[in-house]
């Protein structure tokens, strides 16, 4: 593991000012956009020198999203797993239930503050879709959410959630229709809508600024954590977990963190049926660097560049990419980037519904998954985070049907 | 550095000839890699005076339906960059005159190698790249190498490129410039013509480089209203729902496809002969 000796030599600080973590990042965008993303970052950077801006993101984060989440010592499970003392992070408890509030929150201030009069967002999972219809209606704006016609049907709790807020969803039957098919028709709507349309992406990945943005709007769940666990034990943790799809919730947790040396963190990628065959997503173990959606990063790819999908049992997961801050993470050595499979996060949703009386999301349940493995090699006084970024409404009927009960009557 | 490529002395001659261009666009191995390679053969003969040859990617995000599935078919049908710069080789063997210009994404390129990309497509008789998702910010990532071998890197303006922007647009632009005429992805919206050429003129004072005009032109008329202010215009989806509509049930390309493509090409060239 890199030392991180001192805060000259700072892992907090990227990227630089072309948007780059060491290779990856970047903007790789057409023409058209290259306009629009160089006048984001303008008002992004106004934005945060802006005291009002952060001032009402506060409040809306406090008394619309219900922030702080709160720091919880999972007891039960800890005695189950016998080794580290778990606490979770309770981003599920956020309104609209994950993470993807606190970004949205932050987005949609920029989009007004840019004068732009409609939103798009892709989705996977739906939690993304539905933290944006929710600040879409919140705002006042008209909204239009893409979303691959295989997760329409797999998550269609999400997507009544939708239409109530009053978004437009436009199902897209490109390709095997999940999110990089979603992620497409956004940017090709963008760069057809350019004078009014802002794009509120969904994890921390796409073009400079989002991964920076998106960083920074997440990253009030680490700088919580830090205090919470100050009041709790006195002391920073010892290890941090967090589940990755774009890595969005995984930034926002280690990202306070990275310049902590001795903080081990874990980012938990989705194996799918396993990182030996095709079908699974996680592009850290088990892709290459390339070019898609912005930015430079690790992909799923095959030997001529053509991007494969993900698969993961968890439709917020399976995205052939990952955040560039993730990639340069990996390659300097200061996350452990690991796996857990559709049946480890299976497990993992039913350890913690049983012990905990939390039914997670599918995404963190991976986090859970690699939890399971992790906290019994631990000694007891071992502090370990694990970012509980969302609730499992949505994935009740999915998980049902893995387990062979018939629950829709 | 001034390197001349066949593109620089196609367009020094049509100026002669006192006719604008009329650039075609078909993706490379659509709908199999025969049928394109004879497709691409034929391209000169029925008037195409630049190539515009795609280089098939799994997420062309900056292009509409019909060249998406485009894509998709050469890719389901095993076409890969090396077989892309063997349709060139192949083309080359007969004609030596008229320009090719690969398009396509960055990363089947950079997973190729760009250095060895841009060495081995010059090699195969390829004069330029036009390469959407690469801005003049990441200029070193392609376009240098690409001038270092000797292709024309051919950048697109957009109406979004005003004033401030344009010269770094034009930097390290050859050949020619690709003017995109709509907001937008391929093959979807008409262009507004007289501003179309309104923002030819404005980007025409800035640069001796010939402008080609794309981006849902699909009539020879429009060929013919583009080219009188343009020294270029480019066709695509048109062509290339040309190949869709003359597909099987299975996708299979249907006898007689390749001259009904032909055909349509000698319509369009029509739009800068007379
Ligand atoms: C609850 C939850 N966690 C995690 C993710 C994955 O996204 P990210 O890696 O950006 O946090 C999603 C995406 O939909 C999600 O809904």
């Amino acid at each position: 593991m890199t030392q991180v000796d001192n805060l000259a030599n700072s892992l907090m600080n990227g990227p630089d000012e072309n948007g780059h973590f060491g290779l990856f990042g970047g903007r790789f965008v057409a023409e058209t956009l290259m306009p629009l993303i160089l006048d984001l970052e303008k008002s992004y950077e106004q934005a945060k020198a802006d005291p009002e801006f952060q001032k009402e993101l506060d409040y809306l984060l406090t008394y619309y999203a219900g922030r702080p989440s709160v720091l919880y010592h999972a007891e039960r499970l800890t005695e189950h797993l016998g080794g580290a003392k778990i606490y979770f992070k309770r981003d599920e408890l956020n309104h609209t239930g994950s993470h993807k509030i606190n970004n949205c929150l932050g987005q949609i201030l920029l989009a007004k503050r840019m004068g732009k009069t409609r939103i798009i967002a892709e989705t996977g999972a739906g939690q993304h879709g539905v933290a944006v219809a929710t600040v879409a209606a919140r705002f006042n704006l008209p909204c239009t959410v893409f979303m691959g016609a295989m997760d329409v049907e797999r998550q269609s709790p999400n997507v009544f959630r939708m239409k109530m807020l009053g978004a437009e969803i436009r199902p897209v039957t490109a390709g095997r229709g999940t999110l990089k098919d979603a992620m497409n028709e956004a940017l090709r709507d963008w760069v057809t809508n350019v004078d009014d349309t802002f794009y509120i992406i969904g994890t921390a990945a796409g073009p400079h600024p989002y991964p920076q943005l998106v960083r920074d709007f997440q990253s009030v769940i680490g700088r919580e954590v830090r205090e919470q666990m100050m009041e709790a034990e006195g002391r920073l943790p010892d290890s941090l977990v967090a589940c990755i799809g774009g890595g969005s919730n995984a930034i926002g947790l280690f990202h306070p963190f990275l310049d902590d040396k001795d903080v081990s963190i874990y980012g938990v990628e989705a194996a799918g049926r396993g990182l030996d065959g095709p079908d699974h997503a996680a592009s850290l173990n088990g892709g290459q660097p390339g070019v898609l959606h912005g930015n430079r990063t690790y992909l799923l790819q095959d030997d001529d560049g053509q991007i494969l999908e993900g698969h993961s049992i968890s439709a917020g997961l399976d995205y052939p990419g990952i955040g560039p801050e993730h990639s340069w993470l990996k390659d300097i050595g200061r996350v452990n980037y690991v796996s857990a499979t559709d049946q480890e996060a299976l497990d993992g949703f039913q350890m913690c519904s049983k012990y905990e009386g939390i039914i997670p999301a599918l995404e963190p349940s991976h986090a859970l998954g690699f939890v399971k493995k992790l906290a019994p090699t631990l000694s007891k006084d071992h502090l370990l985070v694990m970012n509980l970024c969302g609730r499992g409404d949505k994935d009740v009927f999915a998980v049902a049907e893995h387990l062979g009960m018939n629950i829709k009557g | 550095m001034t390197i001349k490529t066949r593109i620089d002395a196609r367009f020094e001659q049509l100026k002669t000839e006192n006719r604008g261009a009329l650039v075609t666009f078909i993706t490379a191995g659509d709908p199999v890699y025969d049928v394109s390679l004879e497709i691409l053969k034929s391209l000169p003969e029925a008037g195409a005076d630049v190539i515009e040859l795609g280089m098939p990617f799994s997420d062309p995000m900056a292009d509409g339906p019909a060249i998406q599935l485009a894509s998709e078919r050469a890719l389901a049908n095993g076409q890969t960059m090396i077989k892309t710069l063997e349709m060139v080789r192949e083309f080359r063997k007969t004609d030596n005159d008229t320009p090719i210009v690969l398009m396509g994404y960055f990363n089947p390129i950079y997973r190729y190698g760009a250095e060895k990309f841009v060495a081995d497509a010059k090699e195969a008789g390829v004069d330029g790249l036009i390469v959407v998702d690469v801005p003049p910010e990441a200029d070193e990532e392609l376009c240098i190498p690409a001038m270092n071998v000797g292709l024309n890197f051919i950048r697109l303006a957009t109406p979004t490129t005003d004033d401030e922007r344009l010269p770094m647009v034009l930097q390290n632009t050859s050949g020619f410039l690709y003017y995109v005429s709509v907001t937008g992805i391929t093959g979807v919206n008409a262009p507004d013509i007289s501003d179309v050429l309104k923002n030819v003129a404005r980007i025409q004072a800035q640069t001796d480089l010939p402008i080609a005009v794309g981006f849902g032109v699909k009539s020879a008329e429009q060929v013919r209203e583009i080219t009188a202010g343009a020294a270029g215009a480019v066709v695509g989806s048109a062509i290339v729902r040309e190949i869709e509509a003359n597909l099987n049930e299975d996708g299979s390309p249907r006898e007689g496809l390749a001259s009904r493509v032909k055909m349509l090409i000698s319509e369009l060239a029509q739009g800068v002969r007379t």
